[in-house]
């Protein structure tokens, strides 16, 4: 695996759009040529070696790439966007859509992240040490086919929005959800380590729900149905399982009715 | 003679009323008269000619004052701001024609900007509910002559739109209705004892920011599940009642408004109604409206939804695709980031309607005001630009709140010399191409506009 | 104004009879001339390449409010799938199967369209509809108003009123500047202002007193009684269920002993759009069958009859139409998002997402029945490639239905990706069928049928003297056809030339110029009528939310029109 690293050194008076940043678009290329990939500031289309010096080359193929970002790039969106393979480590906090659209690979980022990580997300790994914006794995606008596969992992909290339409794959919050948690989910499953405020499942038509802490305001369309002990997450632990959102149209497999789970740590 | 104009429509509110009837004067200046308008739209009339309007572009000077100047000054420095920023953003339309919101599409296509309307700041959430869930509506006389059930959620129409019950939903006598209120059950969602809910036949005062629970209590009950015994601060009798009322509706239309798409969830609260109405229609006819605010704050997500798809926060910046999504490109949020580095304010007042912490990022930036009238906004930039009014001076299609087009009318001339929003924009994006051939022609040239920015102390 | 000369194309023009000739087209001040006439053309070389009138399209939706809908509710139709602006064109091109209005007319002339009947307009919703034709580059349109659920229409003629009918049909014709008269499951669609619909042509309306049967049988009488250029277009009951083409062949009788009356050319009382979302058999999905033959077995033996027909194209769309009930009916077997418009006293309208899967053994029967129709047809100049645009899959999508009717290699080639082929193949014909359509079979079926049907055949789709100078030419040489399909798809995706009121408007696929285009539309001259006058002055005085006054379009909102006069005072 070779590693390509990007620092920024000449930050931007607004955002920068930097979804050439993917080791697909790295890949193959020389860091001369790595640096003149377009970013983009507004209007202004530039070569992202007007903000970032490069070291080193991109490997034979996505997968053999790793990129490193340096500096602080709290002002930059989309990196790993729609990456298939290869690795991303940001050291420092990153904007928007960090690793959205990803269909394999890992990106792993040191601090914090805004609004719509990992957002259309397909498949591979999207590792955030630090807290999460809005839209954490949520579909994008319009789109019923959320979160198809792959893993997102929040050590801290995330805001509101998780995880809508999901449809497959897994996300780990280590910390609290703000509102609305796999709102008109079909699939997958999302686990939350601390509270949760609200909306915990709304619209849900098949898919599965852990909070380990309190639920704020749960929702009148679960309904508890019993107690069960689930390996979660590498431990094993007893929960309260309710079925919901009743208020929903469900699937009926093999006769009988397929509900979302929802289960809350005893 | 005074003359009397027939089939005016009223440029306030989004119940668009077209039956008034304008008197103006000999000279065809003053408006004398106003027949058949409520106390708002009566004023807004009114208003155009009894103040004092500005009738020329106005420049801020280094002593911090404003000095007139000439329509193609102004526009050389729109033009010129525009041009020379990285992201600029038109934002407002909550009182423009639908010709020049296409006029503007085409000026923020060619700067590469970003455009938005008022719905960012108040119906935009039912867009995003919209994307995900749908709209099954009617037209207003629809629901006139066909509905036997009213629900007002989180709107209260007696003082945002004061004609709205009387014209369209409550007391009119309809093809099928035509007992008018007498055949009509009315009920009122809110936590507020509004004006409204003295008119309604059964007022639920769901606890504020509740509403979410209260529809999945609703959805649930309609497909025959138990619910808790309070839900939103609704005994669960009532919640049963309501909702045997919905079922059994011959045709249902739930208005909603601002205590819905604004109270916490904001668009989940609207996108949830959207499901119950989708639910009820497995049973009855029911039908869901927003219950939009300016008259024509539902052109915009018209007009721009035909030319690129998306009806607000339109990310233009790359100038050959557009980018559109709430949260991030929306103006409150890129004003809040620090996103854009340069606005206009047109037909509306971001200075009195947005955060103070985003009008404070806005004016580290240039900051042109488009607007008849002086407002908030127009008092702290550094260029206004004077428009007439439409619906009084200026014609032109409007959208009403149910997305049907209304033809509006000119009553009187706009004061002598004063533009239109289209033909303002139609000479700014001609100044644009000017600026871009010149560009082209000599690589350097970077212009920068003449004229001192504002103090940045609003 | 300037000449040119279109030189040494093969020319296929059925409207004349011309029949890949070697000819030159001489085009003079917008309008074709004898290339004799010309002093000093420009040239442009067609030797080697297939020359035809610009193309024109019977049956699609491309302005107006529920297409508007559609584009509205599908952010997810333009992420990653719409194309960067083209240099050459003034505008951005946004959306997939919903299209942006420029996308539509870049799109459009791209293929050597030049004409497009809007296919449903709510005549509330006409400023709307006229401020799209504003905003929609090259292509001239036309826009149909919906009158097969409009209370007036439901009271003259449950009264068998034929000349109030008419003289109501003239003015609303002449109040949202309309072409025709449209008719969307009639009675049906009012129904379904109480959640109900008529599924077959005798289930009688609510409250209304009437049949769908004398909906369609008096709108015919209507359309006769008027002279109009377009016979009345149906969509008719029952639409898209399994067994429906017993109602279909019902609908097409009640054409039965109407014979066509106008100045127009116009040989048909009565056209049936999207003929393959009404010729099924069955009567469950599990069973659901092809009944294309016995359908095209009464068209081909009725000639007052014609067809387009709806060919899905197996791709991921947004279906819309004034059909509420269907669309409320189909979101509830794909359960994704449903708008729905109900129009006072005239209409409604739904649009759901919907994708074709070959995957799924209902979509590629589908697909199966949109060919059978036309490779079953006996007379081409009465049957038209459509896709009831995005109803069936994007207008774009022609050049491919294209290469389906004119190869059988390329009907293999997509059937090899059905899941279900052998079901397919059983459930339909098919796979029995060897005909191969040549380039002057798609002329009729593109340009000169829809063009005669329409009644503007003496403007449009074809290429006599004193036309219009709408030219289309495709990289295709007839005497060396190319054996792969692909490049068929590929040369009417993009033509090499398309002449639009004599300016070279396309060159090698891109867009080059943005000329003026039209507003067509039918202004009807009738007696005056007292009644009718009072009923529109009633209706409008109770019934309406909106004033008589401001309902009317004003000419100012009215763009570039062309208007087609029918007297029938004389
Ligand atoms: S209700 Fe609204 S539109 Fe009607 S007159 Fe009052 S302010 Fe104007
Ligand atoms: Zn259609």
């Amino acid at each position: 695996m070779k590693t390509v690293t990007l620092t920024l050194t000449n930050p931007s008076e607004l955002y920068i759009e930097g979804q050439n940043v993917t080791p697909d678009n790295f890949a193959g290329k020389k860091a001369a040529e790595i640096a003149a990939l377009d970013v983009w500031e507004g209007k202004q289309k530039g070569p992202l070696g007007k903000y970032f010096t490069v070291e080193g080359d991109g490997g034979a193929t996505a997968e053999e790439t790793k990129i490193v970002l340096r500096g602080d790039c709290t002002r930059v969106k989309r990196i790993g966007q729609q990456m298939t393979a290869g690795e991303i480590v940001i050291e420092g906090n990153a904007d928007m859509y960090i690793g959205g659209w990803m269909k394999g690979g890992k990106v792993h980022v040191k601090g914090n992240v805004d609004s719509f990580c990992g957002i259309g997300m397909e498949g591979g790994e999207l590792i955030v040490d630090g807290n999460a914006g809005h839209h954490l794995g949520s579909s994008p606008r319009g789109e019923w086919r959320g979160m198809q596969g792959g893993v997102i992992r929040v050590a801290g909290n995330a805001g509101n929005d998780t995880a809508t339409f999901i449809n497959g794959g897994t996300i780990v919050i280590g910390g609290d959800a703000d509102i609305h948690i796999s709102t008109h989910g079909e699939g997958g499953t999302v686990i939350v380590k601390g509270n949760a405020r609200g909306r915990v499942g709304g619209q849900m038509v098949k898919g599965d729900i852990y909070v380990y802490g309190t639920i704020e305001n749960p929702l009148p369309g679960f309904s508890m149905v019993d107690e069960v002990e689930q390996e979660v997450d590498g431990e094993t632990a007893r929960f309260v399982h309710y079925i919901g959102d009743l208020g929903e149209r469900h699937p009926v497999s093999r006769g009988k009715t397929v509900y979302a789970n929802l289960y809350t740590r005893l | 003679m005074p003359k009397r104009v027939e089939n005016v429509g009223c440029p306030y509110c989004g119940v668009c009323c077209d039956d008034l009837v304008v008197t103006v004067s000999d000279d065809g200046k003053q408006i004398l008269e106003v027949e058949n308008a409520c106390a708002i739209g009566n004023q807004i009339f009114h208003h155009a000619t009894g103040s004092e309007r500005v009738k020329l572009p106005r420049l801020r000077q280094p002593d911090g004052t404003y000095k007139d100047i000439s329509y193609d000054e102004a526009v050389d420095y729109a033009a010129k701001v525009l041009y020379n920023a990285k992201k600029p953003l038109i934002y407002g339309f909550g009182s423009t024609n639908c010709e020049g919101m296409a006029a503007a599409a085409k000026v923020a296509e060619r700067a590469g900007a970003v455009l938005d309307n008022c719905a960012s700041i108040c119906h935009g959430s039912s867009f995003l509910a919209i994307f995900d869930n749908g709209y099954p509506s009617c037209t207003l006389g629809e629901t006139k002559n066909r509905a036997d059930v009213i629900v007002y959620w989180g709107a209260n129409p007696a003082h945002a739109h004061p004609r709205h019950m009387s014209r369209y939903s409550i007391f009119p006598r309809g093809f099928f209705t035509g007992k008018g209120q007498k055949s009509r059950k009315i009920i009122v969602i809110d936590p507020r004892h509004t004006d409204t809910a003295q008119v309604a036949d059964i007022h639920l005062q769901v606890k504020q920011g509740h509403d979410y629970e209260l529809f999945d209590a609703f959805r649930a009950v309609v497909r025959g599940h138990e619910i808790p015994e309070e839900v939103a601060g609704i005994k669960r009798e009532q919640i049963l009642e309501v909702a045997a009322i919905m079922k059994k509706a011959r045709f249902g239309t739930i208005f909603y408004g601002m205590g819905l798409c604004h109270s916490d969830g904001r668009n989940h609260n609207v996108d949830i109604a959207i499901s119950l109405t989708r639910d009820l229609n497995d049973y009855t006819k029911w039908t869901i409206m927003a219950m939009r605010g300016h008259y024509n704050i539902t052109g915009p997500g018209a007009v721009w939804s035909w030319q690129y798809g998306f009806p607000y926060c339109l990310d233009l910046t790359k100038k050959d695709i557009a980018h559109m999504n709430p949260g991030e490109t929306s103006s409150v949020d890129l004003a809040m980031r620090d996103e854009v580095d340069a606005f206009i304010n047109i037909g509306t007042d971001a200075g009195a309607h947005f955060p103070i912490e985003a009008v404070k990022h806005l004016r580290k930036h240039p900051w042109i005001t488009i607007d008849p009238n002086i407002c908030m906004a127009s008092e702290i930039s550094d260029l206004h630009i004077p428009v007439g009014i439409v619906g009084v001076e200026v014609p032109g299609i409007v959208y009403r709140m149910d997305n049907v087009p209304i033809q509006y009318r000119k009553v009187i001339d706009p004061p002598e010399g004063v533009i239109s929003d289209e033909e303002l924009f139609e000479r700014i994006h001609q100044r644009l191409s000017e600026l871009e051939a010149e560009e082209a022609a000599k690589e350097q040239a970077k212009v920068t506009p003449e004229g001192v920015r504002a103090e940045s102390e609003p | 104004m300037s000449e040119l000369l279109i030189k040494n194309g093969f020319v296929f023009d059925p409207l004349q009879g011309i029949k890949g000739d070697r000819m030159d087209i001489g085009v003079k001040d917008g309008k074709i001339v004898e290339p004799g006439a010309l002093s000093s053309p420009k040239t442009i070389d067609a030797a080697g390449m297939t020359v035809m009138a610009g193309g024109v399209d019977i049956h699609s939706h491309v302005v107006g409010p529920k297409v508007n809908v559609g584009r509205l509710f599908r952010p997810e139709d333009k992420l990653f799938k719409s194309p960067h602006k083209s240099p050459t064109c003034s505008r951005m091109e946004m959306g997939c199967s919903v299209p942006s209005t420029f996308k539509t007319g870049y799109d459009y002339a791209r293929m050597g369209y030049v004409f497009v009947n809007e296919a449903a307009m709510p005549p509330l919703h006409s400023p709307h509809v006229h401020e799209e034709i504003r905003d929609t580059p090259i292509i001239d349109i036309a826009a149909m108003p919906v009158f097969g659920n409009n209370w007036f229409t439901l009271e003259y003629l449950k009264n068998n009123e034929i000349e109030n009918n008419a003289a109501y049909t003239a003015w609303l014709l002449r109040a949202t500047r309309g072409f025709g008269i449209k008719v969307v499951n009639p009675g049906g669609s009012e129904a379904w202002g109480w959640g109900l619909n008529c599924e077959h042509i005798h289930d009688p309306v609510p409250y209304f007193d009437i049949a769908p049967a004398e909906i369609v049988k008096g709108l015919i009488e209507t359309n006769e009684f008027l002279g109009l250029p377009h016979s009345v277009h149906l969509h008719c009951n029952n639409l898209g269920n399994p067994g429906n083409y017993v109602d279909t062949i019902e609908s097409l009788k009640l054409a039965e002993g109407y014979a066509p009356k106008n100045d127009f050319g116009r040989e048909q009382v009565l056209h049936i759009t999207h003929l393959q979302f009404h010729a099924y058999g069955g009567d469950s999905w599990g069973n659901f069958e092809s009944r294309a033959k016995d359908v095209m077995d009464y068209v081909n033996a009725h000639d007052n009859i014609t067809v387009d027909i709806g060919q899905v194209t197996l791709d991921e769309t947004t279906t819309m139409t004034a059909d509420g009930p269907f669309e409320h009916h189909l979101r509830g077997l794909n359960n994704l998002k449903w708008a729905n418009v109900d129009v006072e006293l005239e209409t409604a309208a739904g649009v759901v997402p919907y994708i074709y899967s070959p995957k799924v053994k209902v979509c590629t029967i589908q697909w199966a029945v949109g060919l059978e129709i036309a490779l079953l047809s006996r007379d081409l100049m009465r049957t038209f490639v459509t896709t009831d645009h995005p109803n069936a899959g994007p207008f774009t999508r022609y050049p491919q239905v294209i290469a389906w009717l004119m190869s059988r290699a390329a009907r293999d080639e997509t059937m090899k990706t059905f899941k279900w082929l052998e079901r397919t193949i059983d459930a339909t014909s098919i796979d029995g069928i060897d005909r191969e359509l040549g380039l002057y079979e798609i002329a009729q079926m593109t340009r000169a049928g829809p063009a005669k049907a329409l009644g503007v055949g003496n403007t449009y789709g074809g290429l006599t003297p004193g036309m219009d100078a709408d030219i289309a030419v495709y990289a295709l040489n007839p005497e060396d056809m190319p054996s792969d399909p692909a490049m068929i798809e590929k040369a009417f995706s993009r033509c090499a030339w398309l002449v639009k009121d004599g300016i070279v408007t396309v060159r090698d696929g891109e867009v080059v110029a943005e000329p003026a285009k039209r507003t067509v539309w039918v202004d009807v001259k009738v007696p005056e009528n007292a009644q009718v006058q009072r009923d529109i002055y009633e209706h409008f005085l109770r019934h309406y939310s909106v004033k008589l006054d401001n309902y009317s379009l004003f000419e100012e909102h009215l763009h570039n029109p062309r208007v087609i006069e029918v007297d029938t005072t004389q």
